[in-house]
């Protein structure tokens, strides 16, 4: 039995995760995102990350992208160290792809900003 | 000299909101930012968690104010960026205002105005740290500004002071680009932040978070390069077998926002000590007729959504104002309740359904909020828990009370079973 907060949504439930090694049983989640997110913690934990990359325009020296969907969360430094090899030459809208497919993940990481857009 | 219907000072969540509904409200509208680019403070929150209420997405801060700024430009809303208000007066034309911008000294007059200015940060002057001025001692928001708008890192090892939310999501950001947080430190017993903060920011990266623990000195000459810390009682006095000296180059403060209000002050707005922000009515109008606030300079928030919501609202009504009397009532609060907002109520409004938002004084479990009118239980909602840190919002209508000038209002926080 092990106690979990649920990082889902700001309700953040206390949930109470019972695994048995064959079935796992979640009680005191309000909704069933949070059931999602144990069974995730028990056996695949993934993880949002939100960073920049580098650009070549000195008005908006970075520009602040994310994953596309979540990943492993043994993987997150691998992926920083991906978006940290970028620097974007061409200006890019918000939601465009910086990196398609990071490191074979299936997610890209993508533009979060139309800085690039609104000022070229 | 620019005349409009409302002026709306703040480009970021609160002030966009605003200016999109009071358009929308039939009103000219007017939105007048300090900075180049619209969208205040979330240009720089890159982290995701903003819309979950509003929109059912996880968005970044950008894409949060890049959905509001199409709207803003949709509606072909005028915005004045890179002006800076000096001066605000109350004439009999209406609302007086005067900038300065690229073009020099500029005036505009209003019918109405609405104040989205944010909140500010608690600095190092405004919490008690003895020992030398080295340079490293910054605000969370400022190495988050550092990081994520102009690609610096400002520490190679550092300690936070505070455990905000910002605090919080630049532990984590910084341990993402390299940098070693060797904790986070709040003087409190309980986390200022929001509990999957705590969770996701620091558990998920090893970072240790020590409760009932401050900062009492900083030391280094040019650059930060130790501070002492120490555990504290109840009375957050230090106790003095606990000092150890940690070693680090910066110290990043999380420890405080507060409601900015200059403007609103210096025309003899009303303000709350709860809150720090304006006391407010019903629809956001502060104790100046004609003048609304929202979002965090009418109180902290903790989620966008909400900003957005208290924007919407002051922005609406702002439009349709009308000159007319007043006849208001306080809205009570009693045991448990941290604050209240709206904190008065105009009986003379024609639609009473009210947008509540208030914070409990401590954690408490299974709770409820109650609603007295002279006496009388009117209104009861149970919570399971009730945090500090976690505002709650109930929508209640007062019309069918019945309210007098007389009538006696209030609001408190009890243990009793659920109903």
């Amino acid at each position: 039995m092990k106690e979990l907060v649920c990082i889902v949504c700001p309700n953040g439930c206390v949930m109470t995760v019972n695994s048995d090694g064959q079935s796992i049983t979640v009680t005191g989640n309000k909704c069933p995102k949070g059931e999602q997110f144990a069974y995730a913690e028990e056996t695949n934990p993934t993880r949002t990350i939100c960073s920049t990359v580098k650009t070549a325009f000195p008005y908006a020296p970075v520009l602040p992208v994310r994953v596309s969907a979540e990943i492993p969360k043994n993987r997150i430094f691998d992926v920083m160290c991906e978006i940290n090899k970028v620097v974007l030459r061409q200006p890019i809208a918000c939601g465009d792809a910086v990196i398609t497919n990071v490191l074979s993940l299936g997610v890209d990481i993508i533009a979060t900003s139309n800085i690039l857009k609104q000022s070229s | 000299m620019t005349n409009t219907d409302v002026i709306v000072i703040g480009g970021g969540p609160a002030g966009l909101a605003a200016a999109i509904a009071a358009k929308k409200a039939g009103a000219e509208v007017l939105l007048i930012e300090r900075e180049a680019r619209l969208g205040g403070i979330l240009k720089q929150c890159i982290h995701d968690g903003f819309g979950l209420v509003r929109f059912g997405e996880k968005l970044s801060g950008p894409e949060y104010a890049e959905r509001f700024i199409q709207k803003f430009d949709e509606a072909n809303i005028e915005a004045l960026t890179l002006t800076f208000v000096t001066k605000i007066e109350k004439t009999p034309e209406g609302i007086r205002l005067t900038a300065v911008n690229r073009n020099g000294v500029v005036q505009l007059l209003s019918k109405a105005l609405v104040l989205a200015t944010g909140c500010r940060e608690r600095t190092a002057k405004q919490i008690f740290i003895h020992g030398t001025r080295p340079s490293g001692i910054f605000t969370a928001g400022t190495a988050q500004h550092f990081i994520n708008l102009l690609g610096q890192m400002p520490t190679k090892k550092c300690v936070i002071l505070g455990s905000g939310d910002i605090g919080l999501i630049m532990a984590r950001r910084i341990t993402l680009e390299g940098g070693k947080v060797v904790g986070v430190y709040e003087a409190k017993s309980t986390p200022s932040g929001l509990t999957r903060n705590i969770y996701q920011c620091l558990y998920d990266y090893d970072i240790p978070l020590y409760l009932s623990k401050t900062v009492t000195r900083v030391f280094g000459d040019d650059r930060l390069a130790a501070v002492e810390v120490c555990s504290v009682d109840e009375n957050m006095r230090p106790i003095e077998e606990t000092f150890e000296i940690v070693e680090c180059d910066s110290l990043i403060l999380s420890v405080g926002l507060i409601p900015e209000n200059e403007l609103a002050e210096n025309l003899g707005v009303e303000l709350d000590p709860r809150t720090k922000g304006p006391v407010c009515d019903e629809h956001l109008m502060t104790s100046v007729d004609g003048v609304f606030s929202c979002g965090n300079a009418l109180h902290v928030n903790d989620l966008v959504d909400y900003v957005s919501e208290s924007g919407e609202c002051a922005g609406k009504a702002a439009a349709n104002f009308l000159r007319r009397e007043r006849t208001e009532i306080e809205l009570i609060i009693g045991k448990n309740v941290q604050y209240l907002i709206p904190q008065r109520l105009d009986l003379n409004a024609e639609d009473l359904k009210t947008v509540l938002y208030f914070r409990s004084r401590e954690v408490l479990q299974k709770n409820s909020l109650i609603l007295t009118v002279d006496g009388c239980d009117v209104y009861r909602k149970w919570f399971s828990v009730l945090r500090p840190p976690e505002m709650e919002r109930v929508e209640f209508d007062f019309g069918p009370l019945g309210l007098t000038p007389q009538s006696q209002v209030y609001f408190r926080i009890e243990e009793v079973e659920r109903t």
